[in-house]
């Protein structure tokens, strides 16, 4: 059989690859300046964790810095200090997983029972709205709300309470980091899911009507197994963020008061590399950070593919 | 959908749910609305707390004073500037970079896609690129702000995704025509791809004229400083700029309140001006990537 049919041989010869790229050259042409940007702020970067293992010095570049192996993280790790910023990370993420990541979900299922389509936009419309809204606004927002004369502590003192300094008492940096995340991205965040609603084949409604399910089953064996598959995919990628939490919002919402419970390793690592210019110390928590996160990563995939759900890949 | 939901329970969980979807725009609506509200009254109405469902003592006294103070005007021409020359080099180089990787028969097309892809995965961290726009030597100039983030990987895609949808056909004829795959791009490609460049063009817009951060740790000079990085100090660390007439005398604190809404609804106002006319591609950009993911 071999013999009869003509193998398509592919050529590989060098005056072959001068022609393709002939043929090719404008697109090569297209790809240099992309490709130029990738090297120097992506693949450079990459090279320069090899900081984290070296002593910088600034004079000297990336290069020619010399060795100290495994310093920074031995300082890193012999710090108790450093233990609270992980458990600080993990429980914010925590406080995500269990209270933010919900909400988009449920959002979207309420949304998916409302049959007006006008009203229905009209809510999603204004629940869009503060994804667009810059940070420092938000936050600025949520401050200046929770000032000590602020409208919320109106509010108490109208129903004869005492006010309440929200942002200096460390007990309430994590709902209020929680909540003010919900309050700008949950809108947002639920079109993913009702993207995944929209998907759902309408057939499998008229089954479970025809087999007398009554509302509440359809959603609970229809709808919410439809989802299932994104849900799950959202929170590998979650986990996987497991020590990468958002910390410009951290940033921007805590104060020395709060770092007992606010200060996280990424703000730890603005503030020691950027602010305090101790490049090599801060690279190699980052580097900790960024590998914890991806070992994260691998074993939720894992588990999620033993219990046969849906994986990442 | 068939009717079968004509049941008490049933209707009562509409009812709470209609409620509830009131509630959530209220949630989202009232703060903006209470900002402009009290943005726009008087400073001693806002400290007796009169202010709750519209001005009082309507007056633009503050709005005057944030576009007099020399750093927020200043802070709003360099946004405007950053904004601009940013998002014309996203579009740019976003385009170049989707379009090989949507020729089929492009003979580097699987390299290129793998040194893109692979940065959606890894990266060097804060530090690492701090240093390399340091040596550089564009720190503390509008280049560490724009270039840096010259492409969102997530964006290329979605426009590649969009070059791809186009008929093989019509790059065929382009080719005959005698075009070259540059002319094809902008003279062919781009104006069919219009609806996703401007989805694209809103995104990072949006981004540039948002962010915060990189000016914060690129940008010394206060003369460059975006309205994002002037907002954090009025709103968040409460510094109002010293050469404005009134920041420290007595009538300040009355103004304070008013004054720092005004600032936030300066900055704001462009978002919420647009908003309205591109919330709907924003939608059926993030729907794109959902349906790629």
């Amino acid at each position: 059989m071999t013999a009869l049919v003509p193998r398509v041989r592919r050529r590989i010869s060098f005056p072959h690859m001068v022609k393709v790229f002939q043929r090719d050259k404008y697109l090569y042409l297209m790809m240099l300046l992309p490709f130029v940007y990738f090297i120097i702020f992506h693949y450079i970067p990459m090279y320069g964790i090899v900081l984290a293992f070296k002593n910088f010095d600034i004079s000297l570049g990336i290069m020619d810095s010399p060795w100290v192996g495994f310093k920074y993280f031995e300082e890193f790790f012999s710090n108790p200090y450093s233990w609270k910023l992980v458990w600080n990370t993990v429980a914010l993420r925590l406080w995500h997983l269990s209270i933010g990541f919900p909400a988009p979900i449920i959002l979207a299922l309420l949304l998916n029972e409302i049959r007006q389509e006008r009203f229905k936009r009209l809510v999603q419309t204004s629940s869009y709205l503060p994804h667009f809204i810059s940070l420092v606004v938000v936050c600025g927002m949520v401050i200046s709300f929770l000032a000590t004369d602020g409208p919320i502590n109106k509010i108490i003192m109208y129903f004869g309470g005492e006010p309440i300094q929200w942002m200096q008492r460390p007990e309430f940096f994590r709902p209020i980091y929680i909540f003010s995340g919900i309050w700008q991205d949950a809108g947002w965040t639920s079109v993913i899911y009702l993207a995944a609603l929209t998907a759902i084949n309408p057939e499998l409604y008229e089954a479970a009507v025809i087999d007398g399910a009554n509302r509440f089953q359809r959603l609970l064996y229809v709808t919410i197994p439809g989802i299932a598959p994104t849900v799950m995919i959202m929170f590998l990628l979650r986990v996987g963020q497991l020590l990468t939490i958002d910390f410009q919002r951290v940033l921007l919402l805590y104060t020395p008061a709060t770092y007992e419970t606010a200060d996280i390793l990424g703000t730890y690592i603005y503030r020691r590399g950027i602010v305090g210019a101790d490049f090599s110390f801060a690279t190699a928590v980052g580097l900790f950070q960024a590998v914890v996160g991806l070992v994260f990563l691998l074993g939720s995939n894992t588990i999620a593919k033993k219990l046969g759900q849906t994986s990442l890949w | 959908m068939i009717n079968y939901d004509r049941t008490t329970d049933s209707r009562i969980f509409d009812w709470i749910n209609y409620l509830l979807m009131i509630l959530i725009i209220f949630a989202t609506l009232y703060p903006f609305y209470y900002i402009t509200i009290v943005s726009l009254s008087n400073g001693n109405a806002v400290l007796r707390d009169e202010v709750r469902f519209w001005p009082v003592g309507f007056t633009l006294e503050s709005y005057r004073l944030v576009f007099e103070n020399p750093a927020m005007s200043r802070s709003l021409m360099n946004s405007l500037l950053y904004t601009t020359v940013g998002t014309i080099i996203n579009l740019v180089m976003t385009a170049l970079c989707a379009y090989p990787l949507a020729r089929p028969k492009f003979s580097g097309r699987i390299f290129f896609t793998w040194v893109v892809s692979l940065t959606m995965f890894f990266s060097g961290g804060l530090i690492p690129l701090y240093l390399v726009v340091l040596q550089l030597g564009i720190r503390n100039t509008m280049w560490a702000l724009v270039l840096p983030v010259a492409i969102n990987v997530w964006n290329m895609f979605i426009l590649r995704t969009s070059f791809q949808g186009i008929p093989e056909e019509l790059y065929e004829a382009a080719t005959l025509d005698g075009a070259n795959d540059l002319q094809t791009l902008f003279q062919v490609v781009l104006p069919l791809a219009k609806p996703v460049l401007a989805t694209l063009l809103m995104f990072y817009a949006v981004g540039h004229w948002n962010e915060f951060f990189n000016a914060l740790i690129y940008l010394d000079d206060r003369n460059k400083f975006p309205v994002q990085l002037i907002l954090r100090n009025v709103v968040i660390l409460g510094r109002f700029d010293q050469t404005n007439e009134l920041s420290g005398g007595s009538d300040f604190a009355a103004i304070e309140q008013t004054l720092r809404y005004a600032t936030i609804m300066v900055s704001t106002l462009p978002i919420l001006a647009v908003y309205p006319f591109v919330q709907r591609y924003f939608v059926k950009g993030v729907m794109v990537g959902a349906i790629k993911a």
